[in-house]
């Protein structure tokens, strides 16, 4: 098997298969209330709590749109850079579950209110776009709990009727770092416009994946297979690595693969079928008579997009643009908008006289790591940003050495402290006194004579060691560049 | 004073004005009368003790600034009234007792109305004689042993028989003006869109329709006037300026058109309908309206349409009844089982049969030649409504073809039961106000109706012209009281 960068191929003995994916996600809409009423979609309440007579369905109920749903369903499709439906309709999806208190989830299937879009996906071989192929809106459904009770099943209605948005891509995908990177990017953008938190571990973000395979060089799609509801990057790459093998095995023994909707067993790392195609579901879509269909004006959308803020790809470019940075570190700046915040706030603190680069690699260099190391978001990091863009200023005027500020960034972590005053307080302030640097160096050579002479008979290696002495005799606050020179000069 | 259950709304309420007659005494009067006529099986639930309460209550210090003061009414038990158990005539929903009320029931309570209790009704509105009710007939007081028509059976029969003064019914394909029809008396069908359907147990949610039923068309215009209101909670409710129907109603109805739809005449009606019908085209031009003769050329299509449209939504909006939440649940062996006991043995047999030919029609593969097709026919009947509406005011047919017909005597043959409906249904197809109103007697002595259908929103058309009418045609109610012994 091969595993490039662009390439996602399985090889076996006389054919190589290319492997093609593409993704429903299921991402739930930032809103206070749900889709359809005024309950409350707030994550880890008391099971069935946060449910109105519309989400439990009693008899007369009736549901009402939440405007403000739409409006950040249409703001994700203007971030998709996808054609918004001015009119659209919601259907009503029928099937019986105990968590389906209607007896059908309204959804939109034939009008969604979101057509076809684009993604750009940033490789590390250049960039690729994904086409989305629609948005639409729907209500999820209640939760199933089959493991609290040993006789009976137990429903949280909780989540019925809470907002969703389902986001098709087109069968653009061919890897499974194209598959990270797409999911992402997507969480990356909603986040930007606040419309999903994409937050995976709550269930705000999950995907039904859809893995077909085809001989290289193949235009034509085989059949594929829908694995429902993965809800995590890790376990959407086993799946389809799981998947895309078991299909090739089918065909290398001359056999047919079924298209059917299968699930992801996390403990097994297998895909097992959930339904054939003959079992699937007649879900008798039909219009929701309850509700007109929605139509938006150009006036609705158009002041929509006069909301939507600078999205990563725009900002990407500008960092390019106005701060020189390399396309590498403008992706990673840009990835989430939480970093661009911080990024950006760090840059307007640091003030004229700014070292860009060097507050880059501090950011996604010692700030990374320790938030990596105490699993936090930078939202919650532990440095402000005002304090961190002091230190690169610090570092920048020559007021302490790098190997300080990485004595004093420790010292920061502990009650985001101001780097100035730890350099105050800790006298960590550099040595930039050429004079007393000079005297300093004077007394090293003397001191190590013999050493002196070896070096200047050719032994260069030795200069390390005079710089090393040299910053120990100054307790680590000497000028790195101006021991450098002063050395050169004397030895 | 002539007795207080033979008084119309307008004569109890400006009764009540002039302190004449109490709350109490009128609320008991009817509740007497209702206690002496169980044998017509009008009430699913009956309320009497909340309402002698609330009878004293309101006569304690009477606000008579209200359209309804102190009145006692008894409603279909289709709306969700808080508090009281309501059934939709259904073994389903037998012990459902709603923590909500309906915007049109709570209308009427805003107005100072007082609940007598839940009237009989097909089960889940399906149906044309009241006899699908999981609570059994209803006997219409016109005769012993007739159907009161359907669904709003209970209702009709409760009105006619005296046991309420007014009364409201839900209409999805002639369940008011069907059964008002079969009474002798007034009913209304609203725009769609008119009066909120929130809280009312639906049936079709694009047709269901709640509306006033009344003993004459005074009364009907105000309480039309208290029940239709914009309602936010009900997306299809239309915020169009309501009339002040009773205090605008008159009965000059000079130089009005009036359609007269040649594709009613259908084969078979008895002829005692059509010189009925033709009585009524003189009555409007007595009244100096003009006469116009209009084609409506999609009628033929609007039952098979109807019987489309209708179980289609019926069989998605029942599926909420699966025995998880509330009302009843068969024990099962695993959560299909429960769901298969409970739903056949929560249903009744017509449910059972809508809910089938719904799941049909919907499926895959039929949907474009059944679903859709009807959808396409029901545009079609719309559109005959606007041509004829460009050269008449309003249209005049009979509501029903036949009058009142025996307990039992279509029970067994739904295509007759359904072919009842064939003047009514195209009404709510195209989403249309019509009113019934009671306009002569068969040979039997059975009242019959004739029905004006009018542009949307334009009730107050329809009910000045029924105003004029029934001025003409003083129709009197032949009820013997031959169930109180």
């Amino acid at each position: 098997m091969s595993k490039n960068k662009s390439e996602y191929l399985i090889e076996r003995t006389n054919n190589i298969y290319e492997v093609v994916i593409g993704l429903e996600v299921h991402a739930q809409v930032t809103s206070n209330s749900k889709l359809f009423s005024s309950s409350s979609t707030k994550f880890g309440a008391e099971p069935n709590t946060q449910v109105s007579l519309v989400d439990a369905a009693f008899p007369g109920m009736l549901p009402v749109i939440n405007e403000f749903c739409v409006k950040q369903a249409i703001k994700t499709g203007i971030g998709l850079r996808a054609k918004i439906n001015k009119r659209s309709v919601f259907d009503r999806k029928n099937y019986f579950y105990a968590d389906l208190p209607q007896g059908y989830q309204i959804s939109q299937f034939k009008y969604p209110i979101v057509g076809e879009g684009t993604v750009i996906l940033d490789m590390p071989d250049g960039q690729k776009e994904i086409g989305i192929e629609r948005l639409h809106l729907e209500q999820d459904a209640g939760k199933s709990i089959h493991d609290m009770d040993p006789q009976n099943t137990l429903v949280d209605l909780n989540r019925s009727g809470v907002a969703l948005m389902e986001i098709v891509s087109k069968p653009d995908l061919r890897t499974l770092e194209e598959v990270s990177t797409y999911i992402k990017k997507l969480r990356s953008i909603m986040r930007y416009l606040g419309t999903c938190d994409g937050n995976m571990q709550e269930g705000s973000l999950r995907a039904d994946v859809n893995v077909s395979v085809r001989l290289k060089d193949s235009k034509e799609l085989g059949t594929r297979c829908e694995i429902k509801n993965v809800n995590s990057i890790k376990f959407m790459q086993m799946a389809i690595d799981y998947e895309a093998n078991r299909q090739v095995d089918l065909i290398e023994d001359g056999k047919i693969i079924d298209q059917e909707t299968r699930l992801f067993d996390i403990r097994k790392n297998e895909t097992r079928s959930m339904r054939s195609k003959e079992d699937a579901h007649d879900y008798r879509y039909f219009p929701d008579p309850d509700l007109l269909p929605l139509e938006v004006s150009d006036e609705f959308i158009n002041e929509l997009k006069s909301t939507i803020p600078e999205l990563p790809d725009d900002k990407k470019k500008r960092f390019i643009e106005e701060f020189k940075l390399s396309a590498y570190e403008a992706t990673i700046l840009v990835s989430d908008i939480e970093i661009s915040k911080y990024f950006e706030e760090v840059i307007s603190k640091m003030g004229k006289n700014q070292d860009i680069k060097l507050a880059v690699n501090w950011i996604t260099g010692e700030l990374f790591a320790v938030l990596n190391n105490k699993n936090l978001e930078i939202a919650e990091s532990p440095i402000s940003a005002e304090n961190l863009a002091k230190l690169v200023n610090l570092i920048k005027n020559g007021t302490i050495s790098g190997k300080i500020a990485k004595t004093i960034f420790e010292l920061m972590i502990d009650g985001d402290r101001d780097p100035q005053k730890i350099v105050e307080e800790k006298g960590l302030k550099q040595e930039s006194d050429p004079k007393a640097l000079e005297a300093l160096i004077d007394k090293i050579i003397n001191d190590n004579r013999e050493k002196a002479i070896e070096y200047k008979q050719g032994k260069e290696k030795l200069f390390g060691f005079f710089v090393g002495q040299a910053m120990k005799a100054s307790g680590g606050k000497a000028n790195p560049q101006l021991i450098n020179e002063i050395l050169k000069k004397k030895l | 004073m002539s007795e207080i259950t033979n008084q119309s709304l307008t004569s109890l309420a400006q009764n009540i004005k002039d302190k004449k007659l109490s709350s109490e005494e009128i609320t008991k009067a009817f509740i007497e009368r209702s206690e002496k006529s169980k044998e017509l099986n009008t009430y699913i639930s009956e309320d009497f003790s909340n309402a002698i309460d609330k009878a004293k209550k309101f006569d304690q210090n009477p606000n008579l600034n209200l359209k309804l003061p102190g009145i006692p009414i008894a409603v279909k038990d289709l709306f969700c009234t808080q508090n009281v158990r309501t059934t939709a005539g259904s073994k389903i929903l037998e012990n459902f007792i709603p923590t909500y009320e309906s915007t049109v029931t709570q209308n009427i309570w805003d107005e100072g109305a007082i609940l007598l209790g839940k009237l009989n009704c097909d089960e889940f509105a399906m149906g044309s004689s009241n006899e699908t009710s999981f609570y059994g007939n209803v006997q219409n007081p016109i005769d012993k042993g007739l159907v009161p028509g359907g669904s709003s059976g209970g209702s009709a029969a409760a009105l006619s028989g005296k046991l309420t003064p007014i009364t409201i019914g839900t209409d999805t394909g002639g369940s008011i003006r069907q059964p008002a029809s079969f009474t002798g008396t007034v009913g209304l069908k609203p725009t769609y869109g008119s009066c909120s359907r929130y809280g009312i147990v639906a049936f079709a949610s694009s047709l269901d329709q709640a509306g006033p039923m009344a003993q004459n068309v005074k009364d009907c215009a105000l309480l039309q006037e208290v029940i239709s209101t914009y309602d936010k909670k009900d997306s299809t409710s239309i915020d169009f300026k309501r009339n002040e129907f009773s205090k605008e109603l008159t009965k000059d109805i000079k130089g009005k058109k009036i359609g007269i739809p040649k594709e009613y005449r259908v084969d078979g009606m008895p002829k005692e309908i059509e010189e009925l019908w033709q009585k009524g085209i003189q009555y409007v031009k007595d009244c100096g309206a003009e006469i116009i003769d209009i084609s409506l050329p999609n009628t033929s299509y609007a039952l098979p349409t109807y019987y489309i449209v209708a179980p289609a939504e019926a069989s998605s909006n029942l599926a909420r009844y699966d025995g998880v939440k509330y009302g009843f649940r068969a024990k099962g062996e695993n959560l299909i089982d429960m769901y298969e006991k409970t739903r056949s043995e929560g249903f009744g047999a017509e449910v059972q049969r809508r809910i089938m030919i719904g799941t049909y029609v919907l499926s895959s593969g039929y949907y474009d030649a059944y679903y859709l097709k009807a959808q396409k026919v029901r545009k079609l009947i719309k559109n005959d409504f606007d041509e004829a509406y460009k050269k008449v005011d309003a249209i005049l047919t009979p509501s029903t073809p036949s009058s009142a017909f025996k307990i039992g005597e279509k029970k067994d043959d739904p295509v007759s039961m359904y072919l009842n409906d064939i003047f009514t249904v195209p009404v709510n197809l195209a989403g249309l106000p019509a009113i019934s109103i009671p306009a002569g007697h068969d040979a039997s002595g059975y009242p019959l109706g004739l029905q004006i259908i009018g542009k949307a929103f334009k009730e107050q058309e329809i009910l000045n012209i029924a105003y004029a009418m029934e001025d003409k045609i003083n129709f009197k109610n032949n009820i013997t009281d031959w169930w109180i012994k």
